[in-house]
């Protein structure tokens, strides 16, 4: 039999980490079904009473989504336009009932490829906050997610939240899901673009994240190059700028659609950037 | 499985303080269910995927599979027995009474759930908002559409119209359901409901996870040894005849294999013990050596040097199915436009939401079963020959089922809770994990077509040849049903001369294909159906008026030589289909004239025909209706209803032949003990054939009272007070059957009826009289194609069926909708593939967001052997709508899809091939 705490406060949470392994517990919507075949052995840490990692913040320096908030909070917190992205990708995790349970920590930590939540954090440029017993550092999404299912948190480290910073000129963000059926639906692709925005509409900065195609979700810097001073022009996204994803053939979609697919989602992301409904929250 | 240590947890449920110990890591939906006996909570795969188990947390839907009970600590839990106030039906519970929005009812509490928790936030929502809400809780019944309805009616949207049972003409009217309360208040047992009285034992099944292999077995004493909880482990020899299957002869079936599987998922031992022992057994642990072989594909089944899978079947092949009339060659030469077509189609799942579940237990010499099933009787012999006792030694009481579709015709676990509790004399309950029931169970039979067709410069078909091979797995099942049918039906329900079609059934190492709505048809529409767009494109003919000029009708010589009787209208269903028709193509056009982007705009028809009951062979169905000393009416039928409305229909049917309202009837169901055989619930034959044995049943008992009375015949019945009066002419006669005897049924007075609709046995050509009615429609569905992505979205369908006479048109319009939304997933997602598609998530169903509106045209034509003139919806619902989708694909896009599902990558790549995305 395995223990199960529910520590009331991060405190307690850091030092039983410190003492023992534990797996950590969240809003349990991927750690149930991964054991619907097996069980294994193995002790609880169930974060859901830790009241202080519930409320997502807002204030000058960025957006704070603590460990607790889930995507339903994210839907509801009435995030600015930069971050339509998150809010997109919310909207469109699981059905209602796992985005009121879910948590975009959870998400993030369970690191699936397909997981729709770490393209925006990628293009939003997130940061990844961890504790321990006695410690605090920092890291970028981009090196948290190591690869399929890993990621950069020691087992006596607690993720506290992600901090999304405030673009510094005008911005807005696009998320674009492709899925076989309406709701409930992993992605076959997922993609992430966030840009800023010159007085005259060029792109004074981007940010571009596709999830589904590679063991972890990955930002295209040659595409972000490419665009970078000029107007959002879907027609120069080019097949070229795809070359560091690696898509896969599974149950979903074959490798080259997937290709095929991110290199239209993509382009129908950049052509959407300056659509005012897509900025809207 | 518990996993930690019971703490104490508090919380509210349904408005009541609950205190209990528990495993904090016990799911909340198991809490709810296997602690508290609250079993409105359903569990349709414990993953999240189907949503089921959805109740509201602080008033927020949540998956109760995906929440710890240590979660719900302090917090207020709602379900759906939370939902009646004070005893009453709250409003949204009658609004999906009112609409028909419970089919089986086993997705209805996650539904009344989601709805409650829009409904809260959202008192005046639109109908996207309520898909929106509703999206995580997947239904395979109902297609959705009266789901939504439903909704929208409980916060003052359109209300449908309901009639009352205690109307006189019963027949005809939109009653409620006769079970639907049980389903909107939770109250309904399904398989995983009951339990047996303890002490009593769970089974677990071990299966192979190879295709093809030989097995041994090593030394299970040390597993014995090593859990005291495990009281027995079953194996082959335990079996008294280990040889099951659905046609007397060819049983082909073991129920636990003996040294060699012929598919993943075949149970080769079962485990028996306590449900926390049997969770704890690693299968790891368990002696069983594997010698892997190289496994048979549908592709390599036929070929010559083809290993054999039984050695009853030279070339793999089950079964053959043929049906010849004229000479096809001469026929196809006397066309000026000729088409040509291959077609392939998936493995299908049927996906109900209920897994299979059940229990047995053994009375004295006597086993009794109560599990979920869609054939009592036909389970109650194969047991009987499985365990090696006489039939009447066996009991089968089925559970409220909770879906079908042809997937519970064949038995699951009936056999080894029968068995185990045969061997122990105690009692045994099992339910099947998703993936188990995925993983074990029959599917529909993947298809490979090859078809060709003419026609004359008068749009007149000339000839049609036909060859189907179908991949039916590792065991018979209702293969041969399928290689039956298909011939019959092959040429679509079309006046041809000249027809050679041939159907072939292969063993291969795949799961059992079985029964399946359609049985086969379905797939070979998928062709016929192109081939008519093609020939009718060729001679510049419009596609619907092609159609109906070929469309058989009454009088009409069929291939198989029988002549067409009344009440065949495809030729209405076309005609009602043709301003619509007319109308939709314009908008197409005018869309894709609009705008030039990657979205094209398309419209496809499709027609269907399908022979209602068993192909050339007897299956009568016996019902018995009578009047108890308090005189009450009561019909005993053993027709099951798997959420299609059966109950409902033969209440109305027997009320109708009695003249009395059907509110004066109650229902005995199920139970072979108590209820004659009415056959199985398949080939959409309840209405036509067991409604026929009620109504015959309930004329047989006017008749003896009008005979006790000396009534007239059209004399006025009434039962009122514990008296049946009869009257006439002003004139009341009264009888008291308080003062009759009672026979063995304790009924006063009794009619029996039986009904074996009049077939013959087809010949070798063929040739004969398969069925005795046959149903007809019509289907028009539009889509939208993203050309880019190749995604297709399906926008509307129009469905045109040719019904006989609707006994309950709102239980019509559902099961229309819900073949709908299945033919939907079979054109366009769903391909279960063994080994990677077992759960909900991978094999994908249409959700409420992927079923369009669905306009329903019932043209009501009586047959003459139909009661009041009624035939079967079942199965027709779904076969015209996947040709239809192809149709219309093509029609948008100018690729035609050959393979099913079109997928969003099968569809690109047939879309790059043709040269462009942007294909007019
Ligand atoms: C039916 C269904 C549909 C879904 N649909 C989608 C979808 O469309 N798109 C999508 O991206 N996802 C989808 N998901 C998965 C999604 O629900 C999860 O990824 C969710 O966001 C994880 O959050 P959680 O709070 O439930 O995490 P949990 O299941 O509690 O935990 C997930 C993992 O993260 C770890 N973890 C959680 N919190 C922390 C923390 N603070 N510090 C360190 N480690 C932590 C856990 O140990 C575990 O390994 C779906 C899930 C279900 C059941
Ligand atoms: S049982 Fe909970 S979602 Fe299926
Ligand atoms: S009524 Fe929805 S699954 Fe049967």
């Amino acid at each position: 039999m395995g223990l199960y705490l529910r520590p009331q406060t991060l405190p307690d949470a850091l030092s039983a980490l410190a003492a023992g392994r534990y797996t950590i517990l969240s809003g349990a919507t991927d750690h149930f079904p991964a054991r619907v075949l097996a069980t294994p052995a193995e002790d609880i840490l169930d974060i859901g009473a830790i009241a202080e990692l519930d409320t997502i913040r807002l204030d000058a320096e960025g957006i704070w989504i603590p460990a607790r908030a889930t995507w339903r909070a994210v839907i509801d917190a009435g995030l600015p336009a930069s971050a339509a992205a998150l809010v997109a990708a919310a909207r469109q995790i699981g059905g209602q009932q796992v985005q009121n349970t879910a948590t975009v920590v959870g998400n993030l930590c369970n690191a699936s490829p397909a997981a729709d939540g770490i393209p925006p954090l990628l293009a939003l440029d997130a940061e990844v906050e961890l504790a321990r017993l006695g410690g605090r550092r920092r890291m970028k999404v981009a090196d948290f997610v190591l690869g399929n299912r890993r990621t950069a948190r020691a087992p006596d480290e607690l993720v506290l939240g992600v901090h999304i910073p405030l673009p510094a000129r005008p911005g807005s963000s696009v998320f674009e899901k492709l899925g076989a059926r309406a709701y409930l639906v992993i992605s076959i692709v997922a993609v992430a673009v966030s840009a800023e925005f010159l007085p005259d509409r060029r792109i004074a900065a981007l940010r571009v994240a596709v999830g589904a195609c590679s063991p972890r979700a990955m930002r295209l810097p040659a595409l972000e190059a490419a665009l970078a001073g000029l107007l959002p022009d879907p027609a120069l996204v080019s097949e070229d700028h795809l070359a560091p994803l690696s898509p896969i053939d599974d149950v979903r979609a074959s490798a080259a659609y997937r290709r095929a697919a991110t290199l239209v989602l993509l382009r129908r992301a950049i052509a959407r950037l300056l659509v005012p409904e897509a900025r809207a929250a | 499985m518990n996993d930690a240590p019971a703490i104490p947890l508090r919380f509210t449920l349904n408005g009541r303080a609950v205190a209990i110990i528990a495993d904090p890591m016990l799911r909340l939906a198991d809490l709810l269910r296997e602690k508290l006996r609250l079993t409105g909570t359903k569990i349709g795969c414990n993953a999240g995927d189907c949503g089921a188990c959805t109740v509201l947390l602080d008033g927020r839907q949540v998956c109760a599979c995906l929440v710890p009970a240590g979660q719900v600590e302090g917090r207020a839990v709602v379900t759906v027995e939370g939902l009646a106030e004070s005893g009453r039906l709250a409003t949204l519970q009658a609004a999906f009474l009112r609409h028909g929005a419970a089919q089986c009812g086993i997705c209805t509490p996650g539904m009344l759930m989601a709805a409650a928790d829009l409904l809260a936030r959202t008192p005046h929502p639109d109908e996207a908002m309520v898909e929106d809400a509703l999206g995580g809780v997947l239904c395979r019944c109902t297609g959705y559409r009266k789901i939504i309805e439903a909704v929208l009616a409980a916060c003052g949207g359109a209300e449908a119209a309901l009639d009352q049972d205690t109307r006189m003409d019963a027949v005809g009217a939109r009653l409620a359901r006769v079970d639907g309360v049980a389903k909107i208040t939770g109250s309904e047992a399904f398989g995983a409901d009951a339990w047996p009285d303890p002490p009593f034992l769970s089974l677990r099944v071990i299966r192979s996870p190879h295709a093809h292999a030989r097995f041994s077995f090593g030394d299970f004493d040390p597993l014995l040894a090593a859990h005291p909880g495990l009281v027995r482990v079953l194996t082959a020899s335990d079996v008294p005849r280990n040889l099951f299957g659905i046609y007397p002869v060819g049983k082909d079936q073991p129920v636990l294999a003996e040294g060699y599987v012929r598919y993943r998922g075949e149970a080769v031992l079962a485990l028996l013990g306590d449900a926390e022992t049997l969770a704890d057994i690693n299968e790891g642990n368990i002696p069983i050596r594997w010698q892997p072989l190289p496994p048979l594909s549908f592709a390599a089944a036929a070929a010559a040097d083809a290993v054999q899978l039984h050695a009853h079947a030279p070339g793999n092949v089950l079964c053959r199915g043929r049906v010849v009339c004229g000479d096809v060659a001469t026929g196809l030469a006397a066309g000026v436009a000729h088409a040509e077509i291959g077609v392939t189609t998936s493995f299908v799942e049927h996906a109900y939401i209920e897994p299979e579940a059940g229990y047995a237990r053994r009375v004295g010499d006597r086993i009794e079963i109560f599990a979920c099933t869609q054939t009592p009787y036909m389970d109650r012999d194969e047991l009987a020959g499985i365990l090696g006792l006489r039939p009447e030694q066996v009991r089968v009481i089925p559970s409220a089922v909770g879906g079908g579709f042809g997937g519970k015709l064949d038995l699951s676990l009936q056999p080894l809770l029968c068995l185990a509790a045969w061997l122990t004399g105690q009692s045994v309950r099992m339910v099947y994990s998703r993936s188990e029931s995925m993983a074990a169970t029959t599917k529909r039979h993947p298809a490979r077509i090859q078809a060709e067709a003419a026609a004359d410069a008068e749009g007149r078909l000339t000839g049609f040849r036909f060859t189907g091979d179908f991949n039916t797995g590792a065991y018979a099942s209702w293969g041969p049903t399928v290689a039956g049918r298909v011939p019959v039906h092959a040429m679509g329900p079309y006046r041809v001369p000249h027809v050679a079609a041939h159907s072939t059934a292969l063993y291969t190492n795949d799961p059992p294909a079985g029964a399946f709505r359609g049985f086969g048809v379905p797939q070979a529409a998928l062709a016929t159906e192109a081939l008519m767009d093609l020939l009718a494109d060729r001679l510049g003919e419009d596609r619907l008026e092609f159609r109906l000029k070929n469309a058989l009708r009454p009088g009409d010589r069929l291939a198989t030589g029988q002549v067409l009787g009344e009440g065949a209208a495809l030729a209405a269903c076309l005609e009602a289909l043709r301003p619509h028709w007319h109308a939709l193509r314009a908008e197409a056009a005018s869309r894709n004239a609009a705008s030039d982007s990657a979205l094209r705009h398309g419209v496809g028809i499709a027609c269907m025909w399908y022979g209602i009951g068993n192909t050339g062979m007897s299956n009568p169905s016996e019902m018995v209706i009578g009047v108890t000393r308090e005189g009450r009416v009561v019909l005993y039928s053993g027709a099951v209803d798997i959420g299609q409305g059966s109950n409902t229909i033969m209440r109305q049917i027997a009320a109708a032949a009695l003249g009395i309202p059907a509110a004066a009837i109650d229902l005995v169901t199920g139970d072979t003990d108590r209820t004659r055989d009415a056959g199985k619930t398949s080939a959409s034959r309840q209405t036509f054939v067991s409604g026929n044995a009620a109504r015959l049943a309930a004329e047989a008992l006017r008749e003896t009272i009008l005979r006790r009375a000396n009534g007239a015949p059209d004399a006025g019945l009434a039962f009122r007070d514990g008296a049946i009066l009869i009257s006439h002419d002003g004139v009341e006669t009264r009888l008291d059957p308080a003062a009759m005897v009672p026979d063995a049924q304790d009924l006063v007075l009794r009619g029996e009826g039986r009904f074996d609709p009049p077939t013959t046995a087809l010949d070798d050509d063929g040739q004969g009289i398969p069925y005795a009615s046959y149903a007809f429609a019509a289907q028009i569905a539009a889509v939208a194609v993203d050309t880019e992505l190749g995604v297709t979205r399906v926008e509307k369908i129009i469905a045109a069926h040719e019904v006989g006479r609707a006994i309950n048109p709102t239980l019509v319009e559902g099961q229309i909708h819900g073949g709908i939304a299945q033919g939907l997933g079979l054109a366009l997602m769903e391909e279960y593939v063994p080994g990677r598609t077992e759960n909900l998530h991978d094999y994908l169903i249409p959700t409420i967001g992927d079923v369009p509106p669905i306009e329903v045209i019932l043209i009501e034509e009586p047959d003459p052997l139909g009661p009041f003139g009624a035939k079967g919806v079942g199965e027709p619902a779904l076969i015209a709508t996947a040709p239809a989708i192809f149709n219309a694909i093509s029609d948008a896009t100018g690729v035609r899809p050959t393979a099913a599902p079109c997928t969003p990558d099968r569809l690109l790549t047939l879309l790059r091939a043709a040269g462009g995305e942007h294909v007019p």
